[in-house]
Protein backbone atom coordinates (compact mmCIF):
# COMPACT_ATOMS: atom_id res chain seq x y z
CA UNK A 1 0.00 0.00 0.00
CA UNK A 2 2.42 2.34 1.00
CA UNK A 3 4.53 3.39 -1.92
CA UNK A 4 7.11 6.54 -1.63
CA UNK A 5 3.95 8.88 -1.94
CA UNK A 6 4.18 9.18 1.94
CA UNK A 7 6.44 11.99 2.17
CA UNK A 8 5.18 14.03 4.99
CA UNK A 9 5.62 18.26 4.99
CA UNK A 10 5.82 19.47 8.43
CA UNK A 11 3.67 21.96 10.07
CA UNK A 12 6.48 24.14 10.64
CA UNK A 13 6.96 24.61 6.65
CA UNK A 14 3.72 25.31 5.79
CA UNK A 15 3.20 28.09 8.87
CA UNK A 16 6.19 29.42 7.22
CA UNK A 17 4.96 29.41 3.51
CA UNK A 18 1.77 31.13 5.24
CA UNK A 19 3.65 34.28 7.21
CA UNK A 20 5.59 34.53 3.70
CA UNK A 21 2.49 34.70 2.06
CA UNK A 22 0.22 37.16 4.24
CA UNK A 23 3.85 39.21 4.11
CA UNK A 24 3.65 39.22 0.46
CA UNK A 25 0.39 40.47 0.17
CA UNK A 26 1.14 43.26 2.57
CA UNK A 27 4.02 44.39 0.02
CA UNK A 28 1.93 44.29 -2.68
CA UNK A 29 -0.54 46.60 -1.35
CA UNK A 30 1.69 48.90 0.64
CA UNK A 31 3.49 49.22 -3.17
CA UNK A 32 0.50 49.97 -4.84
CA UNK A 33 -0.15 53.27 -2.77
CA UNK A 34 2.68 54.84 -4.87
CA UNK A 35 2.40 55.72 -8.56
CA UNK A 36 5.29 54.06 -10.60
CA UNK A 37 3.86 53.99 -13.87
CA UNK A 38 4.13 51.33 -15.68
CA UNK A 39 6.36 49.47 -12.73
CA UNK A 40 3.66 48.83 -10.73
CA UNK A 41 1.82 46.34 -12.98
CA UNK A 42 4.93 44.60 -13.08
CA UNK A 43 5.36 44.67 -9.30
CA UNK A 44 2.27 43.41 -8.51
CA UNK A 45 3.10 40.66 -11.43
CA UNK A 46 6.21 39.63 -9.39
CA UNK A 47 4.97 39.37 -6.17
CA UNK A 48 1.46 37.61 -7.16
CA UNK A 49 4.39 35.07 -9.30
CA UNK A 50 6.44 34.44 -6.38
CA UNK A 51 2.83 33.88 -4.15
CA UNK A 52 2.04 31.24 -6.53
CA UNK A 53 5.14 29.43 -6.70
CA UNK A 54 5.14 29.18 -2.84
CA UNK A 55 1.81 27.84 -2.88
CA UNK A 56 2.09 25.46 -5.88
CA UNK A 57 5.69 24.00 -4.54
CA UNK A 58 4.71 23.53 -0.61
CA UNK A 59 1.40 23.67 0.06
CA UNK A 60 0.31 21.79 -3.49
CA UNK A 61 3.66 19.41 -2.85
CA UNK A 62 4.51 20.51 -6.27
CA UNK A 63 7.99 20.34 -4.08
CA UNK A 64 8.03 16.98 -3.92
CA UNK A 65 6.66 15.38 -6.75
CA UNK A 66 8.18 13.39 -9.45
CA UNK A 67 9.64 15.29 -12.77
CA UNK A 68 6.85 14.56 -14.28
CA UNK A 69 4.53 16.72 -12.64
CA UNK A 70 6.95 19.16 -13.22
CA UNK A 71 7.12 18.82 -16.83
CA UNK A 72 3.13 19.06 -17.21
CA UNK A 73 3.65 22.05 -14.79
CA UNK A 74 6.25 23.77 -17.15
CA UNK A 75 4.57 22.69 -20.03
CA UNK A 76 1.33 24.69 -19.08
CA UNK A 77 2.73 27.80 -17.94
CA UNK A 78 4.92 28.05 -21.37
CA UNK A 79 1.79 27.32 -23.28
CA UNK A 80 -0.22 30.04 -21.49
CA UNK A 81 3.02 32.57 -22.31
CA UNK A 82 2.40 31.88 -25.54
CA UNK A 83 -0.87 32.34 -25.64
CA UNK A 84 -0.17 35.96 -24.02
CA UNK A 85 2.72 36.43 -25.28
CA UNK A 86 1.37 36.10 -29.38
CA UNK A 87 -1.97 37.75 -28.64
CA UNK A 88 0.11 41.07 -26.81
CA UNK A 89 2.24 41.17 -29.68
CA UNK A 90 -0.93 41.23 -32.01
CA UNK A 91 -2.57 43.89 -30.38
CA UNK A 92 -0.20 46.26 -29.18
CA UNK A 93 2.22 46.37 -32.08
CA UNK A 94 -0.83 45.95 -34.87
CA UNK B 1 -6.57 -13.01 -1.75
CA UNK B 2 -8.93 -11.28 -3.14
CA UNK B 3 -9.93 -7.65 -1.68
CA UNK B 4 -6.99 -6.04 -2.47
CA UNK B 5 -7.63 -2.98 -4.67
CA UNK B 6 -5.51 -1.68 -7.15
CA UNK B 7 -4.83 1.86 -6.36
CA UNK B 8 -2.82 4.12 -8.51
CA UNK B 9 -1.86 7.01 -6.67
CA UNK B 10 0.26 8.58 -8.99
CA UNK B 11 -2.19 8.32 -11.87
CA UNK B 12 -5.51 9.49 -9.35
CA UNK B 13 -3.06 12.89 -8.60
CA UNK B 14 -1.83 13.42 -12.21
CA UNK B 15 -5.06 13.21 -13.31
CA UNK B 16 -6.21 15.73 -10.96
CA UNK B 17 -3.31 18.28 -11.90
CA UNK B 18 -4.17 17.67 -15.69
CA UNK B 19 -7.54 18.84 -14.84
CA UNK B 20 -5.86 21.72 -12.83
CA UNK B 21 -3.76 23.53 -15.55
CA UNK B 22 -7.15 23.04 -17.90
CA UNK B 23 -8.61 25.31 -15.33
CA UNK B 24 -5.19 27.65 -15.70
CA UNK B 25 -5.78 28.12 -19.18
CA UNK B 26 -9.71 28.81 -18.42
CA UNK B 27 -8.53 31.85 -15.75
CA UNK B 28 -5.89 32.65 -18.25
CA UNK B 29 -8.10 33.28 -21.30
CA UNK B 30 -9.78 35.61 -18.81
CA UNK B 31 -6.87 37.36 -17.93
CA UNK B 32 -5.89 37.72 -21.48
CA UNK B 33 -9.30 39.20 -22.00
CA UNK B 34 -8.00 41.84 -19.04
CA UNK B 35 -4.57 42.56 -20.64
CA UNK B 36 -6.03 43.39 -24.18
CA UNK B 37 -8.65 45.74 -22.74
CA UNK B 38 -6.40 46.94 -20.34
CA UNK B 39 -3.60 48.17 -22.98
CA UNK B 40 -6.68 49.96 -24.80
CA UNK B 41 -8.59 51.78 -22.74
CA UNK B 42 -5.97 52.07 -19.50
CA UNK B 43 -7.78 55.53 -18.21
CA UNK B 44 -10.86 54.46 -17.89
CA UNK B 45 -9.38 50.72 -16.69
CA UNK B 46 -7.88 53.37 -13.70
CA UNK B 47 -11.00 55.66 -12.83
CA UNK B 48 -13.36 52.00 -12.86
CA UNK B 49 -11.06 49.79 -10.98
CA UNK B 50 -10.81 53.09 -8.34
CA UNK B 51 -14.11 52.07 -7.68
CA UNK B 52 -13.58 48.51 -5.97
CA UNK B 53 -12.90 48.57 -2.69
CA UNK B 54 -9.02 47.50 -1.29
CA UNK B 55 -10.36 46.26 2.15
CA UNK B 56 -13.29 43.71 0.52
CA UNK B 57 -10.07 42.44 -1.67
CA UNK B 58 -7.69 42.46 0.60
CA UNK B 59 -9.68 40.23 3.37
CA UNK B 60 -10.82 38.61 1.06
CA UNK B 61 -7.33 37.77 0.16
CA UNK B 62 -6.12 36.58 3.84
CA UNK B 63 -9.19 34.63 3.98
CA UNK B 64 -8.07 32.76 1.30
CA UNK B 65 -4.41 32.06 2.33
CA UNK B 66 -5.06 30.82 5.61
CA UNK B 67 -7.59 28.93 4.04
CA UNK B 68 -5.22 27.18 2.06
CA UNK B 69 -2.53 26.93 5.37
CA UNK B 70 -5.57 24.74 7.01
CA UNK B 71 -5.69 22.46 4.07
CA UNK B 72 -2.16 21.87 3.64
CA UNK B 73 -1.73 21.00 7.46
CA UNK B 74 -4.79 18.96 7.12
CA UNK B 75 -3.01 16.28 4.90
CA UNK B 76 -0.21 16.57 7.28
CA UNK B 77 -2.64 15.79 10.43
CA UNK B 78 -4.34 12.99 8.45
CA UNK B 79 -0.43 11.21 7.55
CA UNK B 80 0.36 11.83 10.89
CA UNK B 81 -2.67 10.11 12.70
CA UNK B 82 -4.54 13.07 13.72
CA UNK B 83 -8.06 12.45 12.43
CA UNK B 84 -9.71 15.05 14.57
CA UNK B 85 -7.47 18.16 14.39
CA UNK B 86 -8.22 17.30 10.14
CA UNK B 87 -11.52 17.29 10.32
CA UNK B 88 -11.39 20.30 12.70
CA UNK B 89 -8.80 21.95 10.09
CA UNK B 90 -10.76 21.23 6.98
CA UNK B 91 -13.41 22.68 8.85
CA UNK B 92 -12.27 25.96 9.30
CA UNK B 93 -11.59 25.62 5.46
CA UNK B 94 -15.05 25.42 4.80
CA UNK B 95 -15.82 28.79 7.13
CA UNK B 96 -12.93 30.67 5.49
CA UNK B 97 -15.16 29.80 2.35
CA UNK B 98 -17.98 30.59 3.78
CA UNK B 99 -16.67 34.12 4.80
CA UNK B 100 -15.36 34.77 1.69
CA UNK B 101 -18.61 34.43 -0.23
CA UNK B 102 -20.25 36.62 2.72
CA UNK B 103 -17.82 39.31 1.85
CA UNK B 104 -18.35 38.64 -1.74
CA UNK B 105 -22.02 39.24 -1.40
CA UNK B 106 -21.63 42.46 0.86
CA UNK B 107 -19.00 43.71 -2.37
CA UNK B 108 -21.30 42.75 -4.83
CA UNK B 109 -24.63 43.83 -3.33
CA UNK B 110 -22.65 47.19 -2.96
CA UNK B 111 -21.96 47.36 -6.49
CA UNK B 112 -25.57 46.38 -7.90
CA UNK B 113 -27.33 49.11 -5.36
CA UNK B 114 -25.03 51.79 -7.20
CA UNK B 115 -26.54 50.16 -10.33
CA UNK B 116 -23.11 48.91 -11.38
CA UNK B 117 -24.15 45.18 -12.98
CA UNK B 118 -23.96 43.52 -16.01
CA UNK B 119 -26.63 45.09 -18.68
CA UNK B 120 -27.59 47.93 -16.33
CA UNK B 121 -28.61 51.18 -17.99
CA UNK B 122 -25.95 53.07 -15.41
CA UNK B 123 -22.98 51.10 -16.68
CA UNK B 124 -24.74 52.06 -20.48
CA UNK B 125 -23.76 55.36 -19.73
CA UNK B 126 -20.22 55.01 -18.48
CA UNK B 127 -17.35 55.12 -20.64
CA UNK B 128 -17.19 52.12 -23.07
CA UNK B 129 -13.59 50.85 -21.27
CA UNK B 130 -15.56 51.07 -17.65
CA UNK B 131 -18.02 48.90 -18.98
CA UNK B 132 -15.88 46.74 -20.11
CA UNK B 133 -14.14 46.44 -16.76
CA UNK B 134 -17.15 45.49 -14.66
CA UNK B 135 -18.21 42.99 -16.80
CA UNK B 136 -14.59 41.46 -17.21
CA UNK B 137 -14.69 41.80 -13.13
CA UNK B 138 -17.88 40.01 -12.96
CA UNK B 139 -17.26 37.61 -14.88
CA UNK B 140 -13.78 36.67 -13.39
CA UNK B 141 -14.71 37.03 -9.67
CA UNK B 142 -18.34 35.14 -10.54
CA UNK B 143 -16.04 32.24 -12.34
CA UNK B 144 -14.18 31.99 -8.68
CA UNK B 145 -16.91 32.47 -6.82
CA UNK B 146 -18.41 29.66 -8.49
CA UNK B 147 -15.22 27.95 -7.88
CA UNK B 148 -14.83 28.71 -4.16
CA UNK B 149 -18.36 26.76 -3.68
CA UNK B 150 -17.51 23.71 -5.56
CA UNK B 151 -14.12 23.70 -3.07
CA UNK B 152 -16.00 24.06 0.00
CA UNK B 153 -18.17 21.16 -1.31
CA UNK B 154 -15.52 18.61 -2.52
CA UNK B 155 -13.81 19.41 1.27
CA UNK B 156 -17.47 18.44 3.15
CA UNK B 157 -17.77 15.48 0.53
CA UNK B 158 -13.31 14.53 2.17
CA UNK B 159 -14.74 15.19 5.66
CA UNK B 160 -17.64 12.64 5.07
CA UNK B 161 -14.79 10.44 3.67
CA UNK B 162 -12.37 10.78 6.64
CA UNK B 163 -15.21 10.47 9.14
CA UNK B 164 -15.83 7.00 7.89
CA UNK B 165 -12.35 6.43 7.77
CA UNK B 166 -12.98 5.49 3.45
CA UNK B 167 -9.98 8.62 3.27
CA UNK B 168 -7.41 7.62 6.63
CA UNK B 169 -3.82 8.11 7.01
CA UNK B 170 -2.94 5.10 3.86
CA UNK B 171 -4.98 6.36 1.36
CA UNK B 172 -6.05 9.92 1.54
CA UNK B 173 -5.84 10.75 -2.35
CA UNK B 174 -9.44 11.90 -2.49
CA UNK B 175 -8.43 14.41 -0.08
CA UNK B 176 -5.11 15.39 -1.59
CA UNK B 177 -6.94 16.01 -4.99
CA UNK B 178 -9.75 18.06 -3.56
CA UNK B 179 -7.05 20.09 -1.55
CA UNK B 180 -4.92 20.55 -4.83
CA UNK B 181 -8.82 22.19 -6.05
CA UNK B 182 -8.80 24.40 -3.06
CA UNK B 183 -5.24 25.53 -3.69
CA UNK B 184 -5.87 26.35 -7.18
CA UNK B 185 -8.88 28.73 -5.97
CA UNK B 186 -6.30 30.40 -3.69
CA UNK B 187 -3.66 31.03 -6.69
CA UNK B 188 -6.29 32.16 -9.13
CA UNK B 189 -7.19 34.87 -6.28
CA UNK B 190 -3.51 35.75 -5.96
CA UNK B 191 -3.59 37.28 -9.54
CA UNK B 192 -7.65 38.51 -9.39
CA UNK B 193 -7.10 40.64 -6.50
CA UNK B 194 -3.47 42.82 -7.53
CA UNK B 195 -4.90 43.05 -10.99
CA UNK B 196 -8.59 44.20 -9.95
CA UNK B 197 -7.92 45.65 -6.67
CA UNK B 198 -4.85 46.99 -6.87
CA UNK B 199 -3.26 48.17 -9.67
CA UNK B 200 -5.65 50.91 -11.11
CA UNK B 201 -4.82 52.85 -7.52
Amino acid sequence: MSEEHAHIVPYKTFAIVWIALLFLTGTTIAVAQYDLGALNIWVALGIATLKSGLVVAIFMHMKYESILFKLALFATLAILATFIGLTLCDVLYR
Amino acid sequence: MSGHVHKDYTGAKFGMWLFLFTEVLLFGGLFILYAVYLARYPQEFISAGGELNVWFGGANTMVLLTSSLFVAISITALQRGSKTLCLRLLGGTVACAAIFMINKYFEWSAKISHGIYPGSEHLKELQPGEMVFFNIYYLTTGLHGLHVVIGALLLVWAMFLIKSDKVNADDFVILENAGLYWHLVDLIWIFVFPLYYLILH
